[in-house]
């Protein structure tokens, strides 16, 4: 290399973290950012990465590759000299070098710190041991990975996001965890104690034990962590201890260099140091005395530094309301400003609902929101956010603002819905990444953008927690116009109409037959096609129970002969055991029918029950007969029905069952079998919160507690592993299948054909479901009854059927009779 | 093409939009017959050109069959895959005498001989 020769001046960067290559990404917009040689120096070991999804990589939802920012083309491309695991130890101001730990000396016209914060690590004794460590970066993420793999038992001490986040990652990773915290609440510098209180009940729910007012002594051990001794008396065992209680701004670099720094390098509003020269970005840096851990400001720093670098002296940074989430499946948290009214002359407005799990406070002052903390629907956060940050008069909304933005405009004649015309194009849309409403609608306009990821690849806009996906969502219609809008999604392609309004129609209409449907809305092809027929039969079926005749030949293969093929054209048949139970003579029935007609393979399946696979077809109606003998009957293990009730054992024989789990699932699946649903529909009942019935991964889960049963709706073990989302807590067996009923109901009418419950649960919402089913108990009663009404015609065994003659012509192939 | 024909029987055995596959193969393959909504007949090896799925199997619609294994929609009066999808089976010739239904089997050059 021949820096003489190079006429750029040289831009040097302390830190590969988010801030620095933020600063740096911002800088090569510009086109000034071309007069420079950029070089960047990590302490880490790997390139740059979103630190905030690290939670993320610890919970198994995303890989560490999902969370790598910036590739080593990248950097290539860019023509970027990066310098990973190697430390920066001195800044010479002086001679502007800067010296990293491997000896490398580099000059700069421009220096860039961005090194960040550590975690604080108060003087407890014990801290060095084997088995305890930070949450703050790759290596920290990995040490609890491999302590998961071996070790059961984890204590986190910090119970903020940070800590929170890490203890949820460990319980997903299969650890049992308890976290300590030093004051009464959760998170308490974003919640109030009510909304922390839910948050606790909630986690608490979900498996974390917690130690609040818990001040840590001392880190037991010897040869690695054994426990945390708290100063109380109480001692938790413990094979990892993470400490997570906070971060500290970096500034030893930047004060050895003689720079100016209190909590965090002193920056001015261009971003500059003491030094001109020296500019300083990201969680290292203090200004106007407040230091930064979330993220969004350090978006601003970003822009403003490359502003500056490029060479444009206005460009300014202010600090903004910044908002907080919490990232754990299924808790929603949200909170902005003020946590609670500051004195007399505030208003604070609180709405709270325990039975849906909701938290809502404003904090009003002189007729203005400076505050919002949301739990369990949080959908109104980014619009009480913006409107703290407009300042905007809210008094003439005051009586309704808690109940949300839909019900706050329509009182007041405002438009529904985000209103894209009025937005200003500096409101902000996407927390994490700090885009604007001006940015995206820019990037769809001037780059042609037509889908929801190549504006999160162009904009970064909801491309970190997603929450604002839906106003991105929104912005691409508004900004691509008609043309761009994505294609309405049809039943299918012999038609334009969708899967709501034509079972709507259905209804409305009383249309009864398929040919009654397609005249209707003019399907293009009279008789249908393979993806519409057995999506109209489902729904005709569903609408009139007792009514419509089920039309075979417009079910798949499976269904219509009830069994399952194979690839081999050969086909499995599973019988149903009630909640996993079986009997010696139900047993004995299946190793006769196996031997009887040579089938290949016998599995124990993943719901509790056994498949005899490799049955040839001309054999089904035997195998059947002969299992019903011994009182076996089908499993719709080939349906989009009712599969499998999993259930523990429960009370009756475990020593930590709390209730009948096995009992119950019997109920549950007597009720359920043989219903059609738009997809696979499976159960589980657990006897108690270890949860060995696997309930949290099913369509409906019941976790049974010593004082009644949680209902969990929602989950999927499949591609796309889905967490169930909490229901409702009741009392009696009752109960339970009242719920599950009018759950089911609830699905089978409104879902589309082929949706699972988790898709369709994360399209209209848990608060809906939870609307239709917890609060309106009148609504639950009347699903539920149209749920058993439709079961009164299908609850017969289609085997027995089959196996008595009934559609023989599936089952045997033709033969020829003469010579013709 | 000198044609061997079998009786298959009614048409009456076939199910309105289905499909019987036969006792008797040709040269090793099996065949399946199909019958539309609007009663046409259509005898075709029972082999997917994609990965010889039974298209008599599969759901008829108009005439046309979709392969039960990986949703690949076969023209029955022609046995060609629609587009995208390429490829096609062999059709059989079909008659109908008096509601019997004749499958046409092609005879090999030997055996016409």
């Amino acid at each position: 290399m021949n820096m003489i020769s190079d006429p750029r001046e040289r831009l040097v960067v302390i830190g590969n973290g988010m801030a620095g290559m933020r600063t740096v990404e911002e800088l090569l917009k510009h086109e000034a950012g071309q007069r420079y040689r950029i070089t960047v120096f990590g302490a880490e070991p790997h390139v740059n990465y979103n630190r905030i999804m690290l939670s993320s990589v610890l919970a198994g939802d995303k890989s560490v590759d999902d969370i790598v920012i910036n590739s080593r083309e990248w950097y290539d491309d860019n023509d970027i000299r990066l310098f990973v695991g190697d430390a920066v130890t001195a800044i010479n101001r002086e001679a502007k070098t800067v010296t990293a730990a491997s000896g490398l000396s580099v000059p700069y016209d421009r220096l860039l710190i961005a090194t960040g914060s550590r975690p604080v690590a108060p003087p407890i004794p014990g801290l060095g041991l084997p088995g305890v460590c930070a949450f703050r970066d790759i290596a920290d993420v990995d040490k609890m990975l491999a302590a998961a793999r071996t070790h059961k038992r984890a204590v986190v001490i910090g119970g903020g996001l940070l800590g929170l986040e890490a203890a949820w990652g460990l319980k997903q990773r299969g650890m049992s965890v308890a976290l300590v915290h030093l004051m009464p609440t959760l998170m308490e510098r974003q919640l109030d104690a009510a909304a922390g209180q839910l948050l606790q009940r909630d986690l608490d729910r979900r498996g974390i034990a917690f130690f609040t007012d818990g001040q840590t002594e001392e880190i037991l051990g010897v040869e690695r962590a054994e426990g945390v001794q708290l100063a109380d008396g109480r001692c938790i065992p413990a094979d990892l201890v993470v400490l997570a209680i906070g971060i500290r701004p970096n500034i030893d670099l930047a004060r050895a260099a003689g720079l100016d720094v209190n909590r965090g390098i002193a920056v001015y509003d261009d971003m500059r140091t003491c030094d001109p020269y020296i500019f300083a970005v990201g969680e290292c840096v203090e200004h106007r005395g407040q230091v930064f851990g979330l993220v969004a400001p350090l978006w601003d720093q970003a822009r403003v530094c490359a502003a500056q670098l490029a060479g444009d002296e206005t460009a300014a940074f202010a600090a903004q309301a910044l908002s907080t989430s919490l990232k754990i499946t299924g808790v929603d948290v949200f909170s902005a400003g003020a946590l609670m009214a500051a004195d007399e002359s505030d208003d604070e407005i609180t709405l709270r609902d325990d039975s849906r799990g909701l938290y809502k406070k404003i904090v009003l002052r002189d007729g203005k929101l400076v505050g919002a903390v949301l739990y369990g629907e949080v959908a109104d956060g980014q619009w009480y956010l913006q409107l703290m940050r407009d300042k905007a008069d809210v008094s003439g909304l005051r009586e309704r603002l808690v109940f949300g933005r839909a019900f706050a405009e329509a009182g007041s004649g405002e438009p529904m819905g985000p209103d894209f015309v009025a937005m200003p194009d500096d409101a902000q849309i996407c927390g994490c990444n700090g885009v604007s409403k001006g940015a995206i609608v820019g990037a769809i306009r001037d780059k042609k953008l037509s889908s929801l990821s190549e504006v999160r690849a162009h904009t970064k806009a909801s491309a970190s927690c997603g929450q604002c996906t839906g106003l991105v969502e929104g912005l691409l219609a508004f900004a691509a116009g008609v043309d761009a809008k994505p294609a309405k999604k049809t039943l299918c392609d012999c038609t334009d109409a969708g899967h709501d309004e034509i079972r709507q129609a259905i209804l409305t209409q009383k249309l009864k037959t398929m040919q009654a449907v397609r005249a209707a809305f003019g399907w293009r092809k009279p008789e249908g096609c393979h993806k519409c027929r057995p999506a109209l039969n489902y729904y005709l079926l569903c609408a009139w129970p007792g009514e419509y005749r089920d039309d075979s030949r417009s079910r798949f293969v499976n269904e219509r002969v009830h069994a399952n093929i194979q690839k081999d054209g050969t086909y499995s048949v599973v019988p149903r055991m009630w909640g996993g139970l079986t009997t010696p003579a139900e047993l004995h029935a299946i190793a006769s029918v196996a031997e009887k007609f040579n089938i290949p393979t016998v599995k124990v399946t993943g719901g509790q029950r056994i498949d005899l696979l490799g049955v040839k077809k001309d054999d089904l109606p035997a195998v059947w007969g002969d299992l019903n003998k011994a009182g076996l009957v089908s499993g719709h293990a080939y349906a989009k029905g009712l599969r499998t009730v999993k259930t523990c054992v429960g009370s009756e024989w475990c020593r930590f069952g709390t209730q009948d789990s096995t009992g119950l699932g019997v109920k549950l699946e007597k009720m359920c079998w043989g219903s059609w649903t738009p997809h696979k529909v499976k159960l589980a009942v657990s006897g108690c919160p270890r949860n060995c019935a696997e309930a949290t991964i099913k369509d409906l889960g019941v976790v049974c507690v010593e004082a009644g049963y949680d209902i969990l709706v929602g989950g999927n073990g499949g591609i796309e592993v889905r967490v169930t989302d909490p229901l409702v807590r009741v009392a009696t067996e009752e109960d339970v299948l009242e719920h599950t009923g009018a759950f089911l109901q609830l699905y089978r009418e409104e879902a589309h054909y082929f949706e699972r419950t988790a898709p369709w649960i994360a399209r209209v919402g848990i608060a809906y479901v939870k609307k239709r089913l917890v609060e309106d108990a009148a609504g639950r009663r009347a699903l539920h009854a149209r749920f058993l009404h439709s079961q009164s015609f299908v609850q017969e065994d289609p085997w027995a059927e089959r196996a008595k003659g009934a559609d023989a012509h599936e089952f045997a192939p033709l033969p020829a009779f003469v010579e013709a | 093409m000198d044609l061997v024909w079998k009786n298959i029987g009614s048409l009456d055995n076939i199910p309105v939009q289905g499909a019987r596959r036969l006792c008797f193969g040709h040269r090793g393959r099996p065949i399946a017959v199909f019958r539309t909504g609007e009663d046409r007949v259509f005898a075709l090896i029972d082999e997917c050109p994609h990965r010889k799925g039974p298209l008599s199997e599969g759901i008829v619609s108009g005439d046309a069959v979709t392969c039960p294994l990986h949703n690949w929609t076969i023209d029955l009066t022609v046995g060609r895959a629609f587009a995208p999808d390429e490829g096609g089976t062999p059709t059989l010739p079909v008659r109908i005498v008096g509601g019997e239904v004749h499958v046409g089997l092609p005879l090999a050059a030997e055996e016409a001989a």
